[in-house]
């Protein structure tokens, strides 16, 4: 009986002292790192198994969610956008720049009148839940082929009109190869109504193939570049830059 | 390496014990049980696990809820846990399963003054970090997975999974008694500890079999990529969020099997269990052998 509760103890005690390890190692400058190596690992493999241009399922009217949670930024506060939202977005412009052959400059009405794509798919966020919601908006690669991409680019970056409460603007990126996917889509309205503020009016994108925090919202420029270095802290995204993985596909 | 080769179980050689003066007609044995790989992979799984199911805990914390079908129904959880503020403004841990309220504050929703689902001994990192949760859960993900993979070619080849893990019909004959012996804690002797009894043969083919693949499918079907290459995984699970709550009850599948398991080692053996899974050779007792 001694011995039992000395190898309780034992095995009690070493819990512990793993967990504080394990807590060490998560604020140590160099274990994260090995960690992160996973995500290389994860994006190669699913890169190889998923072909490039497999669909996510899309569903029917009767799946919808009842309530399509708005998270992140829900209001970009700024004095611009508050002025621009009064209007109905009509000055409301998405640029297409960076390595392209012709940088190109779209409305929102321009937008509104190009060839739409109507998709109910499933929005699965980083935290654990998914809702299902109908998107419709233009096709990105259908906006990309008219600006014409260089060789170069490697990655589209979305700019985005809101700021955190510290100031930091939201950005997110893709590869270009991810743009023309057939159901990535620039979408200005959801389950039939033109976006809300809280879900990313007037624009937002949908690339369904990846976590939620991907889809930015408020999308006023696209910027084609061959490094993601040098843009917000160079690791892609708004929440790349706390941690996040860039390659969102788990 | 020749350890790879040799079988496990029938190697066997007679060792009198040295001084079998206090109990007459004893000896001991030591039998070859565990090949090195299977070593291997069996303390690969103890780190693995340990912080697969503590990074999932984190994970779970950042929406702990967990629902079936595809979609989030916000108010038809099949279970939730979070802190609840009751009308005298205190903060209390609420567990609802299936609609109905438990009170698990200090535990589960609500511990060590944090609104929190699981509480900090049980998460890693301790404090709420969902992108560290992510990073530790991902990481360990492949290499549970690589080891799983590497251990079922391994046991299907050797045939360690027909010989030692899968019950025979005549095993199966045997779980009444089996279940008899072992609520009264009565344990193989003799020649019956050679062998894996059914219910071992059970859970060992059980967890590694069944519960380990389903939560390796159940974790990839909530991955949005590869339900776009495999479609069929939303089918076969219900839905992604069915997925997620499967590889949850999963997971606690796992942490009862961990339970269930080391108590069995520690009751009936530890140094001679924990040896055997060290060094490979397990000592098996023979009564009533008379040289």
């Amino acid at each position: 009986m001694a011995r039992r509760g000395f190898l309780k103890a034992t095995v009690g005690a070493a819990s512990l002292v793993a967990l504080a390890g394990c807590d060490n190692l998560t604020q140590s400058s160099w274990f994260p790192g090995i960690l992160q190596k996973a995500q290389g690992l994860t994006e190669t493999a699913q890169w190889a198994i998923t072909p490039a241009n497999a669909m996510a399922k899309e569903y029917n009217e009767a799946d919808i969610s009842a309530l399509f949670p708005a998270n992140g930024n829900t209001d970009p506060g700024t004095q611009d956008y508050a002025d621009m939202a009064q209007s109905n977005f009509a000055g409301w412009d998405v640029s297409i720049d960076g390595l392209v052959k012709t940088p190109m400059s779209y409305s929102l009405a321009a937008i509104k009148e190009m060839p739409a794509r109507t998709q109910i798919t499933r929005h699965d966020c980083v935290e654990g839940w998914s809702a299902i919601g109908k998107w419709t908006g233009v096709p990105l690669g259908d906006l990309l082929r008219a600006a014409e991409p260089l060789p170069t680019a490697k990655y589209a970056v979305f700019h985005c009109a809101d700021v955190d409460e510290e100031g930091i603007a939201y950005y997110e990126s893709m590869a270009v190869a991810d743009c023309y996917h057939p159901q990535t889509i620039l979408a200005y309205e959801l389950n039939g109504l033109p976006l809300d503020v809280p879900h990313g009016a007037p624009l937002r994108l949908r690339f369904e193939r990846q976590l939620g925090y991907k889809q930015a919202k408020y999308i006023q420029r696209i910027e084609l570049v061959e490094s993601l270095e040098g843009i917000g802290m160079g690791k892609g995204g708004y929440w790349e830059d706390q941690g996040y993985e860039w390659y969102a596909g788990i | 390496m020749s350890n790879l080769m040799e079988s496990p179980m029938p190697m066997a050689e007679a060792v009198p014990s040295p001084e079998p003066i206090t109990v007459p007609h004893v000896t001991t044995e030591r039998i070859y049980r565990h090949r090195l790989l299977v070593r291997i992979c069996h303390w690969l799984n103890v780190p693995c696990l340990f912080i697969l199911i503590m990074s999932g805990l984190q994970i779970f914390n950042a929406h702990p809820a967990l629902y079936w079908g595809d979609r989030s129904d916000r108010d038809k959880p099949l279970l939730s846990i979070r802190p609840m503020r009751t009308d005298s403004g205190e903060l209390k841990g609420v567990t609802t399963i299936l609609g109905r309220r438990f009170d698990t504050t200090g535990v589960l929703g609500y511990s060590n003054g944090m609104g929190r689902a699981f509480p900090a001994w049980a998460t890693v990192p301790s404090a709420r970090w969902l992108a560290a949760g992510r990073q530790w859960h991902l990481f360990f993900a492949w290499v549970f997975v690589i080891n799983g993979v590497l251990f079922a070619a391994y046991s299907l080849y050797s045939h360690h999974f027909k010989k030692d893990l899968l019950p025979t019909g005549q095993d199966l004959k045997q779980i009444p008694q089996a279940v008899k012996d072992h609520l009264v804690l009565r344990h193989p002797k003799g020649d019956e500890a050679r062998r894996y009894n059914v219910l071992q043969k059970l859970a060992y083919a059980g967890i590694l079999f069944v519960v380990a693949p389903v939560i390796v499918l159940t974790g990839l079907t909530m991955s949005p990529t590869i339900d776009t290459a495999f479609p069929w995984l939303l089918t076969i699970f219900g839905g992604r969020q069915a997925a997620r709550t499967i590889h949850f009850i999963a997971c606690f599948s796992f942490v009862g099997f961990i339970v269930i398991h080391v108590a069995q080692v520690m009751l009936t053996g530890f140094f001679n269990n924990i040896g055997s899974m060290i060094t490979g050779w397990f000592t098996v007792q023979q009564e009533g052998v008379k040289p």
